[in-house]
């Protein structure tokens, strides 16, 4: 494991860069087939509003794994990451047009920790809503 | 109906290897739009010191989600999966997954929770490499809403 951060170049508080992420139905077919997650609600709008949602949503792990890629980018090596959680407080509801939705990420070092790992603190929303809780990843510094 | 709490601590028997592949990693690397060498090019992932290309950090939930279908479709649990949400989800790794890894899933069930008549059930998968090592451990946290509308 290589990040290209060093532990002693980043304190409490330093920021990571922020970034929009967006997502439209074709990136959640796209999403549905790479991770065989066929769950209606992402694809079917009509399915979706039957069980009470907005629209159709996007994949809760497709946020997740857009979220990371700001701590990843940030690292360099991916394989620095040592964990990563997160809670699905709210849905990326993806309209069926040109648009579709954004996932805005920023993140933050929260906490200096033994053996060069630092805790990240990561917040996500779409169209103002928080759509990510307790989200953090811990991850080996060089 | 609340889920039986003696179904707590219980351990499914460990799935079949899942063989992981460089072009299954490139597939859901670009699906979530992923740049980053490391997960498409065998050269570039040496370089970081690995010995073929690695997956993106949730990749391996795909794996632990399928294992994890042993103890939602378990007629004797009887979860209503029609009316599941995934709460929360964290990984914990030894190591990145990476291509040519055979990996099992051991899933158990951690807690059983009844709030608000909602169903909250606790699923931890453990994933192990053809060698028997330990690469991560995956927690999902999943939420049966309760049938309050007609």
């Amino acid at each position: 494991m290589t990040a290209k951060i060093g532990y002693d170049d980043v304190e409490v508080g330093t920021e990571l860069p922020a970034r929009t992420f967006p997502v439209t139905r074709a990136t959640l077919v796209r999403y549905a087939g790479a991770s065989g997650d066929f769950n209606p609600i992402h694809w079917n709008e009509k399915f979706a509003k039957e069980v009470g949602l907005p629209d159709v949503i996007a994949h809760g792990m497709f946020t997740m794994a857009e979220a990371i890629r700001v701590v990843t980018d940030w690292l360099g090596d991916p394989g620095a990451v040592l964990e990563y959680g997160v809670r699905f407080t709210k849905p990326v509801v993806v309209p069926n047009d040109d648009q579709g939705a954004l996932i805005e990420v920023s993140a933050k070092v929260a906490a200096k920790l033994d053996d060069n790992t630092v805790r990240v603190d990561l917040t996500a929303t779409s169209a103002g809503q928080k759509v990510l809780g307790m989200s953090r990843a811990v991850v080996r510094l060089a | 109906m609340a889920l039986d709490q003696s179904f707590v601590g219980r351990t499914y028997p460990p799935t079949a290897p899942y063989e992981v592949g460089r072009e299954k990693i490139r597939e859901f690397a670009e699906a979530v739009g992923e740049t980053n060498p490391v997960f498409t090019d065998p050269e570039a992932a040496k370089a970081y010191g690995y010995p073929d290309v690695i997956a993106p950090p949730t990749f391996v939930f795909s794996i632990t989600f399928r294992a994890a279908g042993q103890v939602i479709e378990d007629p004797q649990l009887g979860l209503d999966y029609s009316r599941v949400v995934h709460g929360d989800q964290k990984f914990a790794y030894r190591r990145p997954v990476r291509a040519g890894d055979r990996l099992t899933v051991t899933s158990t069930i951690e807690a059983i929770k009844s709030l608000a008549g909602n169903d909250i059930l606790d699923i931890r998968g453990e994933v192990h490499d053809e060698a028997g090592e330990h690469v991560v451990t995956a927690w999902t946290k999943l939420v049966a809403r309760a049938a309050e509308e007609v």
